[in-house]
């Protein structure tokens, strides 16, 4: 292990981990066909694919949550079987799984210990020195958190924090890391980065799993990309282009990502009047008009989401109002910013999206039924006739109808929240990190339905920690910083780097 | 020029949220508190509810269901739920009768040893079923509650074991006391800090923590989760078989009925003291101090004259309001948590 260095591993020596031929079903459906995956020491590995490519199996495989049906796992060329979850940490296997698993109760700091916290004399737990090992994670990783807090509050970004320290405190040969940036901003990305590069000086192998291909090009040595529970190719991303890998995901090739269509603007529909919720966000007032995509840029934490949930009404501002089409709406109230024709995508589709245990149907008519109603009761024949409607258009792909809303791949399931809101023919739409983890293909399905949606009039109000995506879709770009807006800017004045400038607050100035 | 008037809301906002914190963190003061309003309140009303003897019958009375709340707690933290404890002490409460019947010099030791091997069978046989066959535990407790009690009834019939039929050397653990403290106080103040520092500082302790948190995260983290789920059914189990013999000693005489509904006065003290009912948070400190304030509140009752059948409502009464206590601080404490992300220089 001293020998090898970062990123100089010979080609001799024998792979770290292989994922030799597994496959596994789940009653009819096979959702692993044939994954095959090489790790070599010191390697930073991207595993990319549409959503049901059979990357999360994999993952699952090697977690020890799953046993292959058919095929082998070898660790230093050794074949290994994971019974258990803990057979698979022993064997040095650390996992950041997509969906934070923490837990609400506990503290930060034994969150990122449990089951292995530091011990002193009688197997009791040394606290304090798990607590300066948290802290230490911590300014590796560049971030403040209390190590005292209780995980329950967390934001998604801070919980992926704690998921990432969690990997990292096991002192891992292997670590998988899926869609750990999803919910990063840009400068946590950078630090994530560099905590990859320290991983792989100390010999350890890093498969990255992730959407973003710029990312698997800034960070990665090897590529593995998966299509239909199948291995398609592996090469060094220095012999492939973003085209080339797209074309392998899917098969096909795609046409531009942000398929943006410059729309009429119409009138103005939303207007927010210095908007303040204390300690949160001061003075905020923007417009967005008939057929405009408005984005709201900024560093998690400025309050984007925040700014969203007030003016939807979830949150009660202390200062400030929010008009639609001329009328003003009363503060912290739902039903009313509904009935005056906001619809809300919200960031987290998990928790406040979709009702997951319940069909796809009754998911999709959810929100409409007073229209669907008849006197006090939902027939289900209609409901099914809206939902297969909306699935039409919206090319969702789906066993039955009937099934829960769970079964669906993410970019689906966003799939069904934007239809629930879109046939309610919003004058407003606000939606939230709309494109967070979900594959390319759907991404671009997702990016044209607002596109066309701006098009029929629609006032899109889009919350993206995507600069690609601002960039792409917005007509204007408003950025937040702690709380305040820092900077706004047209389509034609916004790029990376003003719009950076103005979410780390440097271009304050210049803009009030 | 910004930067102060922006910083005194967050400053503040800071506050609210420790002391929304340490509300929820340090439960056990707020039913201290409780305990001294209620003592005080009494004892201005009639002084001897301050005398040696009242506080030590206070101590014997809720030395059983703290007992109890200790197991109780273990599984209540786990997301689970234990409401054969009322059965499993009562069978063992006859069982131990029906040894002295048939073997008036048998030691304590044994009788002890029996009374917690009864109680880690039935312990184990609801742990198995939880863990085994995926049931939930109200309803596998809930059964379980009925079979031993049917047992119970068809092993006693309608014979009692009365106190002459036990030995001095027995009964003395019940009414005996050190330096005027009772026996079972002190067995129970044992078990209770054993148990609270177990449940903080060793792993398997944090575990259950864990579990009753976030189940399935609690998997992928490789704790081994039927096993400690098992485990914790298994101690409340023997820590009810064991509260049986303990129950005998106490009160001298035991039929069929020995304990029923022990599981909801247990249940309530465990809520009362702050274990969430839902899993993940809550101390056996805070359970057994919850025990001791309902039984002190039933005293006192007595004590300023209110009829006993208030007792029953006013138990209720604090369950609800303890629930919704809960209900209260994590909804309000929620956004708290969420509007910033709090720093270490703060806390």
């Amino acid at each position: 292990m001293p020998d090898a260095g970062p990123s100089s591993a010979p080609e001799s020596e024998a792979p770290l981990l292989v994922v030799d031929h597994a496959s596994k079903s789940f009653g009819a459906v096979r959702a692993l066909e044939d994954g095959w995956i090489e790790l070599r020491r010191g390697e930073a590995h991207a595993l990319v694919g549409e959503n049901g490519a059979g990357k999360s199996t994999l993952v699952k495989i090697l977690a020890g949550v799953y046993r292959p049906e058919s095929g082998r796992v070898l660790l230093d060329g050794v074949e290994v079987v994971f019974d258990t979850t803990a057979q698979s940490h022993a064997a040095g296997i650390a996992i950041i799984f997509q969906e934070p698993t923490l837990f609400p109760d506990l503290t930060v700091a034994e969150n990122v210990f449990i089951g292995s916290q530091p011990l002193r004399s009688g197997r009791r737990i040394d606290r304090r020195r798990m607590r300066r090992e948290v802290e230490l994670l911590f300014d590796q990783l560049g971030v403040k958190l209390d190590p005292d807090r209780i995980a329950r509050g967390l934001s998604i970004a801070d919980q992926q924090i704690v998921e990432i320290a969690k990997a990292l405190s096991t002192d891992a040969r292997v670590i998988v890391m899926d869609e750990p940036t999803a919910a990063l901003t840009q400068t946590e990305v950078d630090r994530l980065f560099r905590v990859v590069e320290t991983l792989r000086a100390r010999g350890a192998a890093v498969l990255f799993i992730s959407h973003r291909l710029d990312e698997v090009f800034a960070l990665c040595q090897r590529v593995t990309v998966m299509r239909d529970g199948r291995h398609v190719v592996t090469e060094p991303v220095a012999e492939t282009s973003t085209q080339k890998l797209i074309h392998a995901m899917v098969g096909r090739d795609l046409d531009a990502l942000f398929p943006k269509v410059v729309a009429e603007v119409g009138a103005t529909v939303l207007k927010v009047d210095r908007l303040t919720r204390e300690g949160v966000f001061t003075d905020v007032s923007f417009s967005v008009n008939a057929g405009e995509i408005v984005a709201l840029a900024g560093l998690v934490g400025a309050g984007r989401s925040e700014v969203a949930r007030a003016i939807f009404g979830i949150d009660r501002p202390d200062a400030g109002g929010v008009e639609v089409n001329g009328r003003r709406l009363p503060p912290a109230s739902p039903n009313a910013a509904m009935a005056a024709g906001i619809g809300f995508v919200p960031e987290d589709r998990r928790q406040q999206g979709l009702v997951m245990p319940i069909s796809i149907e009754r998911n999709m008519a959810l929100a409409s039924l007073d229209r669907l109603r008849r006197f006090l009761l939902i027939p289900r024949l209609s409901e099914r006739r809206f939902a297969s409607e909306w699935a039409t258009r919206l090319q969702l792909r789906y066993g039955r109808l009937s099934d829960p809303a769970s079964s669906l791949s993410g970019g689906n399931q966003q799939k069904i929240v934007l239809a629930k809101w879109l046939a309610r023919r919003p004058s407003l739409l606000i939606v939230d990190e709309p494109t967070r983890g979900i594959d390319v293909g759907t991404k671009a399905e997702v990016h044209r339905l607002l596109s066309d949606l701006a098009n029929e009039g629609v006032a899109i109000l889009m919350i993206s920690s995507e600069l690609p995506e601002v960039l792409g879709m917005a007509d204007r770009v408003i950025v937040l910083f702690e709380g305040r807006i820092s900077g706004e800017f047209d389509r034609s004045e916004a790029s990376e780097v003003s719009i950076m400038r103005a979410a780390a607050g440097v271009a304050t100035e210049a803009a009030a | 020029m910004s930067a102060s008037e922006a910083t005194v809301p967050v400053a503040q906002r800071a506050r609210a949220h420790s002391v929304a914190e340490a509300i929820v963190r340090f439960r056990e003061l707020g039913i201290v508190l409780a305990l001294v309003i209620v003592v005080g309140g009494t004892a201005i009303d009639n002084h001897l509810f301050l005398s040696a003897t009242s506080l030590q019958q206070l101590l014997s009375g809720a030395a059983i269901v703290a007992l109890l709340a200790i197991g109780e707690t273990l599984v209540i933290v786990t997301r689970n739920v234990d409401l054969s404890i009322g059965s499993i002490l009562g069978l063992s409460a006859y069982m131990t009768g029906d040894i002295y019947v048939h073997n008036p010099h048998a030691p304590i030791g044994v009788v002890l040893l029996a009374g917690a091997g009864l109680g880690l069978v039935c312990g184990a046989v609801n742990g198995a079923i939880v863990t085994l066959c995926r049931v939930p535990s109200l309803v596998v407790t809930l059964g379980t509650l009925y079979v031993i009690r049917g047992i119970d009834a068809s092993w006693a019939g309608g014979n009692q074991v009365g106190a002459f039929s036990l030995p001095d050397s027995f009964n003395s653990i019940g009414y005996g006391k050190v330096f005027g403290v009772p026996y079972l106080g002190i067995v129970t103040i044992i078990c209770v800090a054993a148990a609270t520092y177990a449940m903080r500082q060793f792993r398997p302790g944090r575990d259950l923590y864990a579990i009753g948190s976030n189940p399935e995260a609690a998997h992928l983290a490789g704790i081994p989760v039927d096993r400690r789920v098992f485990s914790a059914f298994a101690l409340s189990g023997l820590i009810a078989g064991v509260s049986g013999v303990l129950w005998l000693s106490l009160y001298g005489s035991v039929d069929s009925t020995a304990g029923t509904g022990y599981e909801f006065e247990v249940i309530a003290a465990v809520v009362v003291g702050g274990v969430a009912i839902f899993g993940g948070s809550g101390s056996v400190l805070g359970a057994a101090l919850g025990a001791l304030l309902l039984n002190t509140i039933a005293n006192s009752l007595v004590v300023i004259n209110v009829s006993s059948y208030w007792d029953q409502a006013f138990q209720g009464g604090l369950l609800v309001i303890a629930i919704a206590f809960d209900r209260l601080i994590s909804l309000r404490l929620a956004p708290a948590l969420r509007t910033r992300r709090s720093t270490r220089a703060a806390g």
